[in-house]
């Protein structure tokens, strides 16, 4: 029976076309919109957690709060010294690497061309912490780190915007301000972070030679630890605190007067706001959805006042009103159906297609596909159903007489 | 017990079909009695608002008495319900109407295997049976016509083909000729003669043309909603002439 119906309603929707293809319209639109945003927001989060996880996994971050300042303007709280850097490395277990960061903006200068760089104060444990491996060069020889040679290390931006004309800057000299350093090795490309800032826009140097030649101070502004994979960073962030509460004398019950950062936690923040503004934009979609269903709704109902005398006639020879339901149940299913599929192949079509100018990379979702499928199918059902009780109850000889 | 073949084949006993409640309410049918044997060819007359119309309705299974008992093959319709009436329609009876009923945009072919397809036969038999049907009424070439590209007597022919189809023991058919000229419709009334004759289908048919009607063995005529004199298609000719 159900195979019968099946056979009946395809004739049907072949017979009427144009009037088909208007039905599904509504939700090959709801399918596409739906699909294609959902898509496109789930790239967009995995390549922000990408760009965040570029910055280095399992690194915390230590630097002073901002103590809310009496009158107004926030204060730095006491800086850190070296000597906590040597603290966390000394007495922290679970951590790789340690760097102090000591940054400063300046412009370098070479030949006639002049750039806004950050400088960036620290050690060879930086690189290793960061995982940033040198694209020709060296690193810092420990003499250098300890006698704050002028040496640097320059990121990607900087040869491209500075050395444009040469192939190996190493063992050039660059001007920074008022410094000369001597470029020792290039870093590799890196590219944007998430959370704003080119990253390769860098100069690195020894954090005693920025101390003293840029700061003036004997400051580090905030420490880099590397936390081996192997540990969970939560026990190792507590430590941490307990250790830097202790060499700063902060009572119990007195706030920290720094903070630890987790690019995890960051990383899972981030994620949660593009989440979010994924689901949004998919709610409208799914909008659009619904509406598709009542157009089909709408059709299913006029194509019953339309074909009154059809289902007359069907009754009249021996059509069980359980047909005539199931045969229009069958066309809305079938309609929404193909309105599904064909919503399906043009957001594919469309992910492809926007992958290359929005630089992402194309993931084929099964779970938002089949969940689009799946929901117009059961529009299909829904909204069809209705008409189709209608249909199925009218009395064969009023069926008949209708004009 | 007489022998079954004397039995009739359809037998109403004090039918009566009231439609409509309290003061608004109309009687139709004021108590039919009405026996149909198999192989007959009955025609039923009489004017507007006779009854002529709800008997048939009754009689093909589309409507169901007020009162009164209605025997199909020995079986009582008049307690089946709405889907069991399909049923029988289905397995026994084969309608041809004024307006011929055919689905538009749709092929000869197609309409005509439409009952078969309700009785879930596969399309190889579908095709064969509608084709015979289709010979028989003398339009096998024209299978792949719709409605809109066939004459009147044409379509007529094809609803009558939907009709047979299924071998039906009954045909009924609802003023077969109205939308005919004379000429088309004395071909239609020669082949339902024929299907009677040749195929010994029951021919059960409302009409109000006398000249229609005396194609019949028997004539029914139908007033105010009683049966008023039953006579021979031969004796209606008879009087024609």
């Amino acid at each position: 029976m159900l195979w019968t119906s099946v056979i009946l309603s395809m004739r049907e929707i072949r017979r009427h076309l144009m009037r088909s293809i208007l039905t599904v319209l509504g939700l090959v639109i709801g399918v596409f919109a739906v699909v294609t945003m959902v898509t496109l927001g789930d790239a967009a989060s995995r390549s922000v957690q990408s760009q965040i996880s570029s910055l280095g996994s399992n690194l915390l971050t230590v630097l002073p709060a901002q103590s809310a300042g009496r009158g107004g303007g926030g204060q730095l709280a006491q800086p850190f010294k070296i000597e906590d850097v040597d603290a966390i490395r000394g007495q922290i277990g679970g951590v790789t690497d340690v760097a102090p960061q000591v940054q400063t903006t300046v412009t370098a200068i070479r030949n006639a061309a002049n750039w806004s760089v950050t400088v960036n104060g620290t050690t060879d444990e930086y690189f290793k912490g960061q995982g940033w491996a040198l694209a020709t060069g060296r690193l810092f020889t420990p003499p250098e780190e300890q006698a704050g040679k002028s040496v640097c290390i320059i990121g990607d931006t900087v040869k491209t915007n500075l050395y444009a004309d040469v192939d190996d800057p190493v063992g050039t000299t660059l001007r920074l301000g008022a410094v000369s350093c001597e470029v020792i090795g290039l870093l590799t490309k890196r590219g944007q972070s998430g959370i704003g800032g080119d990253q390769d826009n860098t100069v690195v140097m020894p954090y005693r030679a920025v101390q003293r030649r840029f700061t003036g101070n004997r400051n580090v502004q905030f420490i880099m630890v590397a936390v081996d994979p192997r540990f969970d960073s939560g026990p190792i962030q507590d430590s941490i605190s307990k250790l830097m509460r202790e060499r700063r004398n902060i009572r119990a019950g007195k706030n920290d007067d720094f903070s630890i950062l987790d690019t995890k936690q960051i990383s899972t923040a981030l994620g949660n706001v593009t989440g979010t503004l994924t689901a949004a934009v998919a709610g409208i979609a799914a909008i659009s959805l619904l509406v598709g269903g009542i157009g089909i709704m709408n059709i299913m109902l006029v194509s019953v006042t339309e074909r009154t005398r059809e289902i007359g006639i069907r009754l009249a020879i021996g059509a069980v009103a359980r047909e005539v339901l199931l045969q229009f149940l069958v066309e809305a299913v079938v309609l929404s159906a193909m309105g599904g599929a064909i919503g399906l192949v043009l957001a594919f079509v469309a992910c492809v297609l926007l992958a290359i100018p929005l630089k992402f990379q194309f993931v084929f979702e099964p779970q938002i596909n089949l969940m689009a499928f799946a929901i117009s199918a059961l529009i299909g059902v829904v909204f069809g159903y209705f008409p189709a009780r209608r249909a199925a109850s009218l009395d064969p000889i009023d069926a008949l007489r209708h004009e | 017990m007489a022998d079954s073949s004397k039995e009739p084949l359809i037998s109403l006993r004090g039918v009566t079909k009231r439609y409509g409640e309290g003061t608004a309410a109309f009687q139709a049918l004021k108590g039919i009695d009405l026996d149909i044997m198999a192989g007959d060819f009955v025609a039923v007359m009489g004017p507007s608002g006779s009854g002529k119309s709800t008997v048939m309705n009754i009689l093909g299974c589309l409507d169901t008495p007020t009162t009164g008992s209605f025997l199909f093959k020995g079986v009582r319709v008049e307690g089946l319900d709405r889907d069991q009436r399909s049923l029988l329609r289905r397995r026994y009876l084969g309608f041809v109407f004024q307006g011929f009923n055919l689905l538009a945009r749709t092929t000869a072919l197609e309409n005509v295997e439409l009952p078969l397809v309700y009785r879930g036969e596969n399309s190889k038999t579908r095709h064969d049976m509608a084709m015979a049907a289709l010979t028989k009424v003398g339009l096998a070439e024209w299978h792949d016509h719709t409605p809109a590209e066939l004459s009147g007597g044409q379509q007529q022919r094809v609803a009558i083909a939907r009709a047979i189809v299924t071998h039906p023991d009954v045909l009924l058919a609802d003023e077969p000729t109205g939308n005919l000229d004379s000429e088309r419709s004395v071909e239609i009334m020669e082949l339902l003669t024929e299907l009677n004759q040749v195929s010994g289908i029951t021919v059960l048919m409302v009409t109000h043309e006398a000249e229609m009607a005396s194609f019949a063995r028997t004539v029914v005529r139908f007033k105010d909603g009683l049966v008023e004199d039953i006579e021979t298609g031969r004796q209606l000719r008879a009087e024609l002439t």
